[in-house]
């Protein structure tokens, strides 16, 4: 089969984009409600993955069907994240809640660091194979391929967003959601609970990342204890490219930023005659996202600027 | 000696720092004088910083890139890479120059972002920076890729090299020692320097900003350039750590330059007190000494605790301090040593304490 090299980094652009999308759409959450970047928030999507890992490996075992292994083993994921997403905002963030703006930045870090080191003595240092017990056949497409996995990946980002932001903009909760990120002090006047919002966005967006876990986990076919550390930064910078604190504008980004990463890594060696390899992947993500910064100060969708450091 | 008069007081304080090194290596062993070494290090470094976070308030994540910069100015002039040994005199300033550069040509376009988005930008040039060390190895061979740069010159004057032992004042003074002397001259004066800055035009321009950039730009201040300042005065104390960095280890690699150094930095200003000298060096000593003394401490903990290390020592350790960070941060929200500034600002009278809690929501974000 004869390969589309730029049709296939389409493919490959919009697969990680859309894991991008899921991870950024709960870093864009948080920050919207709190102004707050939630720097724990790439090791809950390891976790996730590691949760789903081991429960499916456990499932398999008993020799479950594997389509209702994986859907229990996602749903376990769901849960141990958001009732760590629950506990880092209840431990790490609401006792901060009035005190300067940088305290909050650190204990987030002090959680990344604390998640990070129980799963490397939970599950160990190694790299784990992460069993997929689907076929996963591969189809043309345009002239390049697509795997089973990569379709399902594309379509559950899609189903999920569509679900996001239908709780967001057609639920109490939603509303309630919106009206703490609007303005605080008033939605607190006209009854909104803001502690329940904020732990059910908080739970929300960890439920996005247990998702977003499963499916890289599944993509790549491997777990790693320190998978979410690089995954978060991507994410975050996928939040900020399409304007923090916007919904939509975290799909943009983490679809743009997969997009970018992918055409950047495939073409950049033609691009600089040789020069620059696709091991400058990362430094191409980076220097569009300043780019768009300079030209666009709060990203491609944001309209509110934060009001300082 | 009365000890409430300040030039007393300064007096004593010189004197514990001149004979700690001897101190620390009868007590603690030759190991913790290195770590005191790289204690001043990051002193300097998260002096520089807190410049420009702690006085100008501008979020920066990716720090340790001016660092680097300095680092590799220095292994690149004074090692076997290209066969250079320029004079240390010539490759410190030069090192600082060049990130000082690197600061501005990263401040200019960026700094009229505000809040995290700088942070961010900030953050992807550090990483940028990193990569780019870690990639130069070929088609040409600058940086010698992963692999780093060794056998870098030691810090010497002439024929003068620290990087040995020597016989002074009828002492035999050993290398790490002698850095530590070095090490500590330079720290006392960014603290002169990061001192001087706070109470001046400047530094209360800075400040202003901090508080509220409308105003102060309102009140005359020209916001643009004294940010940039304050980008490139931190950026040029982060070259000249580098490369005493790089002269001291004798070895760099793009490996000391990850996200998690700038993020290390960033706790010791912000855990020791903002914008506070006194609280930044705290910071600095207590983040260098805390990894350390886990790393010693958490296998015979374990021993003593369950007759056998259960769990890998090593992120025991980091756990441990991830975990201080938690803690630390949730005793002292506005770090364990604030300014006066921010304590009377964190610690109003009662009512307008009560009004805070009964608001539960922070406005100034």
């Amino acid at each position: 089969m004869i390969v589309d090299i730029f049709v296939q980094q389409i493919i490959n652009g919009i697969v990680q984009g859309s894991v991008y999308a899921l991870v950024a759409l709960g870093y864009t959450m948080v920050y919207g409600i709190l102004g707050l970047i939630n720097f724990a928030h790439g090791e809950v999507v390891m976790v996730g993955a590691m949760v789903a890992l081991t429960v499916l490996q456990a499932l398999l075992a008993a020799a479950v069907a594997p389509l209702l292994a994986i859907l229990l083993s996602l749903l376990a994921a769901m849960a141990v994240c958001m009732a760590l997403g629950y506990g880092i905002e209840r431990v790490a963030y609401r006792p901060l809640r009035n005190a300067p703006r940088l305290a909050p930045l650190i204990t987030a870090i002090g959680v990344s660091i604390v998640l990070q080191n129980l799963a490397m003595m939970i599950w160990g240092r190694e790299y784990h194979a992460f069993p997929l017990p689907l076929d996963n056949a591969l189809h043309a497409l345009g002239g390049a391929i697509i795997t089973n996995v990569q379709i399902a990946i594309v379509l559950v980002a899609v189903a999920v967003m569509a679900l996001l932001l239908l709780i967001v903009h057609r639920t109490r909760l939603g509303r309630a959601m919106r009206a703490v990120a609007e303005n605080p002090a008033a939605a607190m006047l006209m009854g909104v609970d803001i502690n329940r919002v904020i732990s059910a966005t908080f739970m929300l967006g960890s439920a996005l990342a247990a998702v977003a876990g499963f499916m890289v986990s599944a993509n790549y076919g491997i777990v790693h204890y320190y998978m979410g550390f690089m995954l978060g930064l991507k994410a975050f910078t996928a939040a900020v490219l399409g304007g923090i604190g916007n919904l939509r504008g975290a799909m943009l980004g983490g679809l743009l930023l997969g997009l970018i990463e992918s055409l950047g890594a495939g073409y950049i060696g033609d691009l600089s005659g040789g020069f620059f390899g696709s091991n400058y992947q990362d430094v191409f993500a980076f220097m569009v996202l300043i780019a768009v910064l300079i030209f666009r100060p709060s990203g491609l969708l944001g309209e509110r600027v934060a009001e300082r450091a | 000696m009365k000890l409430h008069r300040p030039a007393n007081r300064h007096l004593l304080v010189a004197l514990v720092l001149l004979v700690l090194p001897f101190i620390i290596d009868s007590l603690f062993g030759h190991g913790w004088v290195r770590i005191a070494d790289f204690a001043l290090l990051y002193i300097m470094l998260a002096l520089g910083l807190n410049i420009v976070v702690g006085y100008a308030g501008l979020l920066d994540l990716g720090y340790i890139a001016f660092f680097a910069v300095g680092a590799y100015t220095y292994a690149l002039l004074g090692s076997p890479q290209f066969g250079l040994h320029w004079p240390v005199w010539v490759v410190l300033p030069l090192g600082a120059l060049l990130a000082c550069i690197f600061g501005v040509l990263l401040g200019a376009p960026t700094l009229r972002l505000r809040g995290d988005y700088l942070a961010i930008v900030t953050l992807g040039f550090g990483e940028i920076i990193r990569i780019f060390m870690n990639n130069l190895n070929a088609p040409v061979n600058i940086t010698n890729g992963p692999q780093g740069i060794s056998m870098i010159d030691p810090l010497h004057v002439g024929d003068f090299s620290i990087g040995q032992r020597h016989e002074l004042f009828g002492l035999d003074i050993s290398s790490l020692h002698l850095h530590y002397y070095l090490f500590l001259g330079f720290t006392l004066l960014v603290v002169l320097v990061s001192r001087r800055l706070e109470n001046s035009r400047i530094g209360r321009a800075w400040m202003a900003i901090r508080e509220d950039e409308v105003a102060a730009s309102a009140m005359g201040i020209n916001t643009r350039n004294v940010k940039l300042l304050a980008f490139a005065m931190g950026a040029t104390f982060g070259g000249i750590s580098g490369g005493l960095f790089a002269g001291f280890q004798g070895f760099v690699s793009p490996e000391s330059f990850s996200l998690m150094e700038s993020i290390m930095v960033l706790c010791m200003v912000v855990l020791g007190g903002m914008g506070n000298i006194g609280g930044v060096v705290l910071g600095g000593v207590l983040l260098v000494i805390l990894p350390e003394a886990f790393r010693h401490g958490a296998g015979p903990l374990q021993q003593a605790l369950f007759g056998a290390v259960v769990v890998d020592p090593e992120s025991l350790r980091m756990l441990l301090f991830g975990l201080a960070l938690i803690l630390v941060m949730l005793w002292r929200p506005a770090g364990l040593w604030p300014s006066a500034q921010r304590r009377r600002e964190l610690a109003p009278d009662e009512t307008v304490a009560q009004q805070e809690q009964e608001t539960v929501y922070d406005h100034s974000r």
